[in-house]
């Protein structure tokens, strides 16, 4: 149990003068799903970001595998990371978006081969046979040359998922994965999650969806004005939770 | 999961409901009795026009007739046909350099950029193509080298260096970079920020992104414009006659200095602007087809 994959310490993140985290502590075992909860800008997607480095934190650590993202250690120094090196640093993360964002001019198969090709130098046909596995794999075999445009909401996340799995990632962050669907394309992506979970990814999931939280969620976070404010098991959090702030943030939502 | 048990969103086939018997109507087309009346009106507009141009002996046909193939004219076009394109080649290319420099994080690269583009977009580009012939008038020599060791591998006279055409291609070339620069940032700016999100979360560097992400969708945005910026071009290219490089226009003015028939010459020039203006468009066409790629399929 003590394998953390992902291990953040009092991690701060400013916009300007308004400090978005205010201190954020949060940890991952390998192989574990840990969801993360909150209100609206507590800071769930900005911590999600700083996990790869698409934000940089203004302060505490962040370690993913034992190595600071965006650092080198070299005694008790943290050398920072030119921009290309960070780049190589994230190919290990998958993450998934709210809005898919696939790449427009290109159809599902070209989606998923990109970064193989062009960020690992894999070879091209070996990127193919990956690569409509993983559309296979997603249920999403018959649509292998649809462009995003020509696909449903649902089909593009899968397609999305995908496209981070190509990559082999040994960490996936999915930032509310189905917040941007139609009510009934929700359980298609939840479903390829549920798949991955049982397959023992590690997986970040910031979600609204409580069901699946409580399913899946190895550990529950929960995130409010830049702080996590409460964590544990997905039973011990929704039947008893200790602090007031998610004992309101609860019965909101599990009344809708 | 396996393609199996796809998602039943797929799988499941639409009940189509059987179509409901058309009733025996008969369709009346819309009237449309103010149309006739403009038609009417052009017809009759372009009857008169047409028939001046074709009976006013000024025009001289004949004369355009005789000149409209001549050696010297399709030399002429020839010139201004390359001119327009390595113009337009050196555009393209300088733009999208600048355009990149100026969206850079780095305040230098971006200052820099924005000189080049208030520089060349503040000045005539008539003005510009003079100043480059003259450039040897500022600096009589020039040397490249290494500076301090060995500052002249490449030396020589500036007057050597600036003939007509090299002075075309610069000032037409810099001064059309300026206006692609700011289509390409247009261009990129268009182009959702999600997407150059999901590169860099992929791992790819912020100049892969740009080449394989960005800028080929981008290209919706710049394409157009810069079929536009072609055409303009190949009609801009006629002022390289006051430095006397023998383009189209040029030709045809050395005729008429000869014969005096400066109307039938002219007109013959505009034949000609009009004929590869007219299959520029065209090709311009069939390209913005092409790159709104994964755009347009959805409403086809
Ligand atoms: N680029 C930015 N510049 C300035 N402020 C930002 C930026 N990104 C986010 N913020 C602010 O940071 C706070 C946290 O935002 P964040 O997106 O992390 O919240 P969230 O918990 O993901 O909310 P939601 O559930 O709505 O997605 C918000 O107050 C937001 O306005
Ligand atoms: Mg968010």
């Amino acid at each position: 149990m003590s394998n953390p994959l992902v291990e953040a310490r009092q991690v701060i993140k400013r916009y300007g003068n308004v400090e978005v985290l205010r201190g954020v502590d949060f940890t991952v075992q390998q192989g574990e799903v840990a969801c993360l909860i909150g209100p609206s800008g507590s800071g769930k997607s900005t911590f999600l970001r700083c996990i790869n480095h698409l934000e940089k934190i203004d302060g505490g650590t962040l370690t993913v595998g034992g190595d600071f993202i965006g650092y080198r250690q070299q005694g008790n120094k943290l050398h920072e990371l030119r921009e290309n090196e960070i780049a190589a640093k994230r190919e290990k993360i998958g993450m998934v978006f709210q809005r898919f964002n696939l790449f427009a001019h290109k159809t599902a198969l070209e989606n998923v081969i990109e970064a193989p090709i062009v960020v690992k130098g894999e070879k091209r046909q070996e990127a193919m046979e990956h690569a409509r596995s993983l559309l296979a794999r997603v249920g999403l075999s018959h649509r292998v040359d649809a462009y995003p445009a020509e696909l449903s909401g649902g089909q593009q996340q899968r397609v999305a998922i995908a496209r981070a799995l190509a990559m082999r990632p040994e960490l996936m962050l999915f930032d509310e994965p189905t917040s941007a669907l139609d009510p009934e394309l929700v359980g298609e992506v939840l479903d390829v999650m549920r798949d991955l979970a049982r397959d023992g990814m590690t997986m970040i999931v910031v979600t609204h969806e409580m069901g699946f939280a409580r399913e899946v969620g190895k550990t529950i976070a929960f995130m409010d004005e830049g702080v996590v404010v409460e964590h544990g098991t997905p039973e011990r959090l929704f039947t008893a939770p200790r602090h007031p702030r998610t004992r309101a943030f609860l019965s909101k939502v599990l009344k809708a | 999961m396996t393609d199996t048990d796809t998602p039943s969103a797929e799988t499941a086939t639409p009940i189509r409901p059987v179509p409901a018997p058309a009733p025996d109507f008969v369709v009346v087309p819309a009237r449309h009795p103010g149309r006739w009346v403009v038609i009417a009106v052009i017809a009759v507009i372009a009857a008169v026009v047409l028939r001046s141009v074709i009976i006013n002996p000024n025009f001289q046909w004949t004369v355009v007739g005789h000149y409209i193939f001549a050696d010297i004219i399709l030399m002429g076009l020839l010139t201004t046909l390359w001119l327009t394109a390595i113009a337009m080649l050196l555009g393209v290319v300088l733009g999208v350099i600048v355009a990149v420099m100026r969206i850079s994080d780095n305040p230098i690269i971006s200052s820099a950029a924005q000189f080049f583009l208030w520089f060349f977009r503040g000045t005539p580009v008539l003005v510009q193509l003079i100043f480059w012939y003259n450039l040897a008038a500022l600096y009589p020599n020039y040397a490249i080298g290494i500076p301090f060791l060995a500052p002249h591998l490449l030396h020589g006279s500036v007057n050597d260096l600036i003939t007509p055409y090299t002075a075309a291609i610069l000032g037409l070339g810099l001064n059309e970079a300026a206006y692609m620069a700011e289509i390409v940032r247009a261009g990129i700016m268009s182009v959702d920020g999600g997407q150059a999100e999901a590169a860099r979360a992929l791992g790819m560097k912020r100049i892969t992104a740009m080449r394989r992400i960005i800028l080929p969708q981008a290209m919706r945005f710049i394409v157009p414009p810069t079929g536009n910026e072609t055409i303009g071009m190949l009609k801009t290219t006629s002022i390289v006659s006051v430095i006397a490089l023998s383009d189209l226009l040029y030709s045809a003015q050395t005729i008429y200095s000869r014969t005096f028939q400066t109307i039938p010459l002219l007109l013959v020039a505009c034949i000609w602007y009009l004929g590869v203006t007219s299959l520029l468009s065209t090709v311009q066409s069939r390209i913005e087809h092409r790159f709104s790629r994964g755009h347009i399929r959805r409403s086809r």
